[in-house]
Parts: structure tokens; C-alpha cells; sequence
């Protein structure tokens, strides 16, 4: 029974963090059509910035708030100084639809490339703000401590956030008028570029805050070659396609799933098979459901 | 304020699909651009709102030069442009549709009214507000383009095939509609039409594209009057 209740609440909790990743790559996807790989980096990039800022100033909440700002610079930056300028030379050609997806790719192996040469000596980890230590009942010990209480309800406010940003605001509906038709955005008066850099902005610092909420969730350590951000961005990535790759409520669904599905073969099954698993969910929602879970309903189309 | 546009040339690669065209039109005034496929009207258009690239001339607008400017610094000059197809965004609420012009507006009061302004004149997308765009018929959609156009306050206004799918009795009220919008709001018009001969009636002037050039222009009942041009796009 606990065995039961505690898998659950493992599986929230990490689904919670991939849910976060997935958002991050969906927002790219949605404002540029770019499923951006760079987001393992850019978020591990964030995640270093705070881990600099907790060691001046001793504080993992100054810092959070410190790596999401840079986050969302850093996304900014690629935007303008990177993507503006491969879309413009590249508007052609059976390439074009790749090319800035392959570019995203290399990013990625800068950024960590980087990181390497410049903080690859550094002994690099961040301690939990808050206590792991499950909360107990009767005795028995809980999967879920203030720490995950935190990621969690870091996650849920996140998710809130965006979607009123999303479906109650001006810039919202800039931003997804923007996503879907270019075009007719600018013909209404949006100024699509800087709307797109803002949708990276966004990405990058919900990229920022899942690789500050899962390092401390994790051992705490950080590396330029860390496997739990690669394993972030491709279950990040699953969990986005499973919720269709378009909309936010859809990145949070297939998060928790994956997390459910995984937490469940790991405590019942077998742990080496974890990744096997998240891949065959990711083919089967691919095979049965193309558009995701949450697929666009959609009516008529002449 | 006069559009006016002189030896305008635009090329699509070696294509020159718009060859030294002028014409201009007066304020309040209702153009229709006539001319069969492919010769040059969509093009024409997206030269105009900065949407397409001129290759040379001149097109100005009251005091704005319109050439190699962005739409959407264009719109906030009182251009507006409606695309060929549907120009409305399918996977947002009517209601979306309508805002996304006034978006860059400041006068959140002004844009209130310019809204009940539109759905008085297109009662069935008032009934709609919260559907879907994609839920829309081809009338519905074109009804809303246009709306979402006139929530941007234009003063020149680009229509591209209005009437583009649309059934017979439909297309006769958006060309009323349009005509009443022109008096009403004191807009000048542009209107690229295939249907010519409806476009012709509502219109102030004509002008006839063939091939990437002016074969003619006059005022919309001379035009109809016009042998030649009988025979070669009216069809009798
Ligand atoms: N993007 C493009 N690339 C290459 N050629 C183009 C492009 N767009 C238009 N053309 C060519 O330019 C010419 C004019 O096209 P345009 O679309 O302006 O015609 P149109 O008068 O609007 O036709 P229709 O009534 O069919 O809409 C055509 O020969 C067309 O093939
Ligand atoms: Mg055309």
C-alpha cells in the first residue's frame, strides 16, 4: 500500500520536472518551429549561474530567481544573435526545414563545450534548500518531502502562470497569433520578431527553473557532461510529444505520465529498463495517438 | 491622402509579375484591380502592405512611403491588408481574431467602439464570438477577416478575392458590405477581384492588370461601358 502511494508521489514529483523541460521545448516549438536541443544546455548553463550565486550570497531562493532571469537572457540572446540570423540566410531549400534544428544541436554541444573549459574544474553541487527527508506516517516514511512539496508547487504556479500569460493577456495572444500565422500577425501590427524572442525567453526560464528544482532532487552534483540533463532533455522531450508538442496543459499531462509510467517500472519492474519503457511509450503515443494525447480537436477545414 | 503608386516593378526570381505599373487613387475612393490568374494582383497587394519585396518605383501613401516598410509599422500608418484565402487565424476564438487587429492600439475605449462598429455590420460573428475561427464557413471567415482589418482603424484598406469560394448571394453582401464600410468609414479601397463584373459595380474606379502590366483604367462605369474590356474580362 505505501509501496504503492509512494511510487505515485515519486512519479509526480519527477513528472512535475519533465513537465517543466517539456513546456520549455514546446514554447520554442510553438513560436519558431524549432524543437530546440539547446534546451539541456541552456537550462545546465542557468543551473551553473545559480549555483555561482548561491556560493556569493549563501542563498538557493536569491539564486533560483537569479538562474530563471538568466535563463530567460540566455534564451533571449540565442534568439536574437543566432536564430534571426539563420532564418534570414536560410529561407530555402529542402535544408531550411532543419537546418535551424540541426544548429540547435551544435548549440547544445557549445554550451556544454563551454561549461567544460570554463567550470569544468570546479566542484560543482547544490544542496537542498529545503529538507529531503520524506514526510512520515505511522511510521512509515513518505517519497515526498518539503523539497518535492516545493518542486511540485513550483510546477503547478509555473504552469498557471504561463497559461493565464497565454489565454487572458495582450502579449498571449501575440504570442500564439505569431506561433500559428506569422503572417497575419504582422498585418495586425504584431512585431512578430521580438515576440518570438520572447517565446525563447519564456522557454529558457522554465528550462532554468526545472535544472535548479531537479539538481538538488538529484545527488545535488553538476557537470559539464551531466547525464541527468541529457536525460532531461529527452524525457522533456518525450513528455512534450506525448502532450501533442502544442499546448502547455498537454507538456503537463505527458510529464506526469512518463513520471507515473517510469516510477511505476522502476519500483515494480526493473530500473535498467526505464529508458527502454520511456521510449516504447513515446513509439506507442507516436503509433496510436500521431498528434499526442492532447492532440488539436478540430473541426472543420475548408 | 491619395495612394499613389508610379512605375512600380516587383519580380518573383526572373519573373517580373508587376511591370512599371502607376495608378493612384483618391481618398474615399473604391479601386478595383481587375485581371485574370497569375496576372499580377496578389502581388500588387503584398507590394503595397510590405508583405512582398519591390523591385523598383514608388508607391506612397498620404506622406508614408510604402515600399521596403514592415506590415507592421504599415498598420499603425492606417494600412491594412486582407490576403488572399481567408485571412484569419483558425485555431483562435472569433473574438481572438477581432482583438489580434487592435492589439497595437492604445485607445482601448476607441477600439470598443470600432468592435460594436464591426459586429453590427456582421451581426453573425457577434453570434460567434467564442468559437472557434475554424468553425466558420468561408462567408463567416472572409466576414471576419475584414473585421479583424477594420480593428486595426485602417484608412487604406487591401482586399484580396473577397469573394474567393464564396456562393453567389453571399458574395453580393460583402460587396454591399464593403461598399457602406468605404461611405461610412471614409476609407480608400483597394479590391483585387476575378469577379469583376461585381466588383466593377461597387467601385469608384477600375483598374485592368494583364500580365503584370495596367492594360487599363478609368472610372468603374466607363470600364463596364468599354467594349474591349467587355470581351476580354466580363466576359460578354
Ligand atoms: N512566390 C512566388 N514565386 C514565384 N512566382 C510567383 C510567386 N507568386 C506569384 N508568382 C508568379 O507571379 C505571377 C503573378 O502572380 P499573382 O499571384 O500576383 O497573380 P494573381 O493576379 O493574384 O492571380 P490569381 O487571380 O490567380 O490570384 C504569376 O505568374 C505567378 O506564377
Ligand atoms: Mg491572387
Amino acid at each position: 500500500m505505501f509501496q504503492l502511494l509512494n511510487t505515485i508521489l515519486i512519479g509526480i514529483t519527477s513528472g512535475a520536472i519533465y513537465s517543466l523541460m517539456a513546456i520549455a521545448l514546446v514554447l520554442v516549438w510553438r513560436s519558431t518551429r524549432v524543437v530546440n536541443f539547446a534546451q539541456a544546455g541552456q537550462a545546465l548553463l542557468s543551473t551553473y549561474i545559480g549555483f555561482e550565486v548561491i556560493q556569493r550570497f549563501d542563498s538557493y531562493w536569491i539564486a533560483l530567481i537569479v538562474a530563471i532571469v538568466a535563463g530567460a537572457a540566455v534564451g533571449a540572446l540565442i534568439d536574437v544573435l543566432f536564430m534571426r540570423f539563420l532564418f534570414s540566410r536560410n529561407t530555402q531549400g529542402p535544408i531550411a526545414g532543419v537546418a535551424p534544428i540541426i544548429a540547435t544541436l551544435g548549440l547544445l554541444g557549445l554550451i556544454r563545450g563551454g561549461i567544460g573549459i570554463f567550470l569544468g574544474n570546479t566542484e560543482a553541487s547544490i544542496r537542498p534548500p529545503v529538507s529531503n527527508v520524506g514526510f512520515t506516517i505511522s511510521g512509515h516514511t513518505l517519497a515526498f518531502s518539503p523539497l518535492k512539496f516545493l518542486i511540485v508547487g513550483a510546477v503547478i504556479f509555473l504552469m498557471l502562470a504561463l497559461s493565464l500569460i497565454f489565454q487572458r493577456t495582450n502579449i498571449g495572444l501575440a504570442l500564439r497569433a505569431s506561433a500559428y500565422a506569422p503572417e497575419i500577425a504582422r498585418l495586425a501590427g504584431v512585431r512578430v520578431d521580438g515576440i518570438r524572442t520572447l517565446g525563447w525567453a519564456l522557454a529558457g526560464a522554465a528550462g532554468a527553473a526545472a535544472g535548479m528544482l531537479q539538481t538538488p532532487n538529484g545527488d545535488g552534483g553538476l557537470s559539464p557532461d551531466s547525464l541527468d540533463f541529457s536525460l532531461l532533455l529527452v524525457f522533456g522531450f518525450i513528455a512534450a510529444v506525448i502532450g501533442g508538442l502544442e499546448s502547455l496543459i498537454g507538456a503537463v499531462v505527458g510529464g506526469l505520465l512518463l513520471g507515473l509510467v517510469l516510477a511505476f517500472v522502476l519500483t515494480y519492474v526493473s530500473g535498467s529498463l526505464v529508458f527502454i519503457i520511456a521510449f516504447m511509450v513515446l513509439i506507442l503515443v507516436l503509433l496510436l495517438r500521431p498528434s499526442g494525447l492532447i492532440g488539436a480537436k478540430r473541426g472543420r477545414r475548408a | 491622402m491619395t495612394l499613389i503608386v508610379s512605375d512600380l516593378c516587383v519580380d518573383h526570381g526572373a519573373i517580373r509579375a508587376i511591370n512599371r505599373v502607376s495608378f493612384r487613387v483618391e481618398q474615399g475612393q473604391l479601386a478595383a484591380v481587375i485581371g485574370a490568374n497569375g496576372a499580377g494582383k496578389t502581388t500588387l497587394l503584398r507590394s503595397l502592405s510590405g508583405l512582398g519585396h519591390a523591385a523598383s518605383g514608388h508607391a506612397t501613401w498620404h506622406d508614408h512611403n510604402l515600399l521596403h516598410a514592415k506590415p507592421e509599422k504599415l498598420v499603425r500608418y492606417g494600412v491594412s491588408h486582407v490576403c488572399e484565402g481567408k485571412s484569419v487565424i483558425p485555431e483562435l476564438t472569433v473574438e481572438e481574431n477581432l482583438n489580434l487587429g487592435a492589439l497595437w492600439r492604445k485607445d482601448a475605449k476607441e477600439a470598443k467602439a470600432t468592435r460594436e462598429n464591426i459586429l453590427e455590420t456582421f451581426p453573425r460573428l457577434g453570434e460567434r464570438l467564442s468559437q472557434l475561427a475554424d468553425t466558420l464557413s468561408g462567408g463567416e471567415r472572409q466576414m471576419l477577416a475584414i473585421g479583424r482589418a477594420l480593428m486595426s482603424k485602417p484608412q487604406l484598406l487591401l482586399l484580396d478575392e473577397p469573394s474567393l469560394g464564396l456562393a453567389p448571394l453571399v458574395i453580393a453582401q460583402i460587396f454591399q458590405n464593403i461598399r457602406e464600410l468605404t461611405d461610412e468609414m471614409g476609407l480608400t479601397v483597394v479590391l483585387v477581384e476575378q469577379n469583376a463584373m461585381s466588383a466593377l459595380e461597387i467601385a469608384d474606379i477600375g483598374i485592368v492588370l494583364n500580365l503584370g502590366r495596367v492594360a487599363a483604367t478609368n472610372s468603374a462605369q466607363q470600364l463596364i461601358a468599354d467594349p474591349q474590356v467587355r470581351a476580354a474580362y466580363l466576359g460578354y
